[in-house]
């Protein structure tokens, strides 16, 4: 089932200015694109919450299979793991856990992005609706069930405590700097895919790989210690999303915290946003001719 | 844009408008066809993707209060050109504004969901179509007295009949206030009684309503709803002018 959107707030006045020429308008037309899917926040909030109601609809336990199903994986691999690394379960089960419920909002973020405007093909041809309006409930819905996922970690509280001090609470810029790039990825993603229907696939598969590429299951800092590895282990760095997971995964397991992980992250956050308003810019006209 | 704020609120302005679709095959759609042409330095007619002109140099402008019926063969253009005026596509060469909160109805069905009920598809229908949950909410009664669905609504969509959800969305439809309603004919399959009364409420919709478009077969729905017509023809408007001398031309051709 494909939901999408409509028309901007009731009250505001709706425009649509076109021409074939890409002008300085189109700038603004892109921006008014964001905007305007941001005043139809009742639209894609309701929907992002039918999203995850749907997909348990009919079932007894509802969404608290997402919290299920994310408990018993962690649990599994965190006993695996630290048995594999010899490792001690306090260690290894709360940094998996973690881990795995950023990693479960970014990939969601990137391989959802890569069929936004696919999925909501329907709507996009029977409703003059911001494209913005479809990556805003796509992270909605990424954050609502990463909001289910942290009745786990709260548990995994309870078991394993962490020290958390006052500097954990820089976990909320995080998540939100989490969501805002969860947003360009959605729509930068959703475009070209869109255009070029193979990428879809490729990226589902490199979603998968980067899993592997990300110090989720095993621990950076122990590859580190072990100076076989450690020349190759450094190349991580230049992975990404290692960035965007610490961020959000030291100040929730209450471990201290490196600046240069946030001053990466920044830097892709406006890098980011850069490309996609050129690509919304030029592009943004073209998806409906594309669905 | 301070030009434009002389303009009317609510407003169609189309100028020499054209809409080409470009038609991606399964190949031509993938990037090995568009690296490989770039790496062949090939880029001639055969990599170039097929285009359909479906509009061809729309001029047109509507205001508020205008009443406009679209006529024409099937594949003339209608959709098409209802799809431009509602500002789904944006001309790929020329000019066009739509100005005022637009409501298009095309597919009645459109953002309905089989699992929810019919309660919550009255709001869910509402918010797709620019209105707010507080206006549905206070509207719900009066859909539900229309649509004479009763304790059904309470039942998931999937429950209902093909003729039952066609009253809900035609209840949700009629009740909205829109700024600029752009309707495609679609409703069959109901009973002659309800289409009676589904026909009041229409027309009271289209009342309220600052702007329609209309795109039907059926002479007497236009007559009734419209005072003017557009008769297309291959993708460019062949006739534009008040209802009875359009429909007298279009039937004449045919």
């Amino acid at each position: 089932m494909g939901l999408g959107s409509p028309i901007p707030a009731p009250g505001s006045v709706r425009q649509v200015l076109a021409s074939a020429t890409p002008s300085r308008n189109s700038f603004a037309r892109a921006v008014a694109d964001l905007r305007g899917g941001w005043a139809q926040r009742q639209l894609w909030a309701h929907l992002g919450w039918q999203d995850i109601r749907q997909r348990y609809r009919r079932s007894v336990l509802g969404p608290i299979w997402i919290t299920i199903s994310m408990a018993v994986t962690a649990v599994a691999l965190g006993v695996l793991y630290a048995g594999l690394f010899g490792n001690d379960l306090s260690v290894q089960l709360p940094y998996i856990l973690v881990g795995f419920i950023i990693w479960a909002f970014i990939s969601g973020c990137i391989s959802e992005g890569s069929e936004v405007f696919i999925a909501n093909e329907g709507l996009i041809r029977q409703l003059p609706a911001p494209l913005s309006v479809h990556v805003y409930r796509l992270v909605w819905r990424q954050m609502l069930f990463f909001a289910h996922n942290l009745i786990v970690y709260v548990v995994m509280l309870v078991i394993f405590p962490q020290q958390l001090g006052w500097d954990s609470l820089t976990v909320f810029p995080a998540l939100l700097l989490l969501g805002i790039n969860g947003a360009w990825v959605a729509l930068l993603l959703g475009i070209v895919t869109t255009r070029f229907r193979d990428l879809a696939p490729i990226t589902q598969s490199v979603v998968q790989l980067l899993f592997f590429l990300t110090p989720i299951v095993w621990i950076y800092d122990d590859l580190l210690k072990n100076a076989a590895v450690a020349e190759r282990a450094r190349l991580v760095e230049f992975n990404p999303l290692l960035h965007f997971i610490e961020i959000v995964r030291q100040p929730m397991l209450g471990q201290e915290q490196h600046l240069r992980h946030w001053v990466v992250v920044l830097l892709i956050t406006v890098v980011g946003w850069a490309l996609t308003l050129v690509a919304l810019r030029r592009y943004r006209s073209r998806v409906a001719y594309w669905v | 844009m301070s030009t434009s704020e002389d303009r009317p609120l609510v407003s169609i302005i189309a100028k020499d408008a054209c809409v080409d679709f470009p038609i991606f095959d399964a190949k031509s759609r993938s990037l090995k066809k568009t690296v490989m042409g770039l790496v062949g330095g090939n880029i001639t007619t055969e990599t170039k993707v097929p285009v359909i002109q479906a509009l061809r140099d729309i001029t047109l402008t509507l205001e508020h209060g205008d009443r406009v019926g679209l006529v024409g063969h099937n594949g003339a253009g209608k959709s098409t050109l209802l799809r431009l005026l509602a500002g789904i596509y944006e001309p790929t060469r020329g000019f066009a504004e739509v100005r005022g909160r637009v409501a298009p109805v095309f597919d009645l069905g459109v953002g309905m969901d089989p699992e929810i009920s019919g309660l919550e598809n009255i709001i869910v229908r509402g918010l797709f179509l620019g209105m707010t949950r507080k206006q549905m909410e206070e509207r719900i009664d009066d859909i539900a007295d229309f649509t004479e669905l009763g304790d059904f609504l309470r039942m998931p969509l999937r429950t209902y009949s093909t003729g039952m959800r066609i009253r809900l969305a035609l209840g949700v439809v009629t009740s909205i206030d829109p700024e600029i309603l752009i309707l495609d004919e679609g409703i069959g399959a109901v009973d002659a009684a309800f289409l009676e009364k589904s026909k009041k409420r229409l027309a009271e919709l289209v009342e309220r309503a600052g702007l329609l478009v209309f795109a039907s077969h059926s002479d007497e729905f236009l007559r009734e709803l419209c005072d003017t017509a557009i008769w297309m023809e291959h993708g460019r408007i062949r006739q534009q002018g008040g209802i009875d001398e359009v429909l007298a031309g279009y039937k004449g051709r045919t």
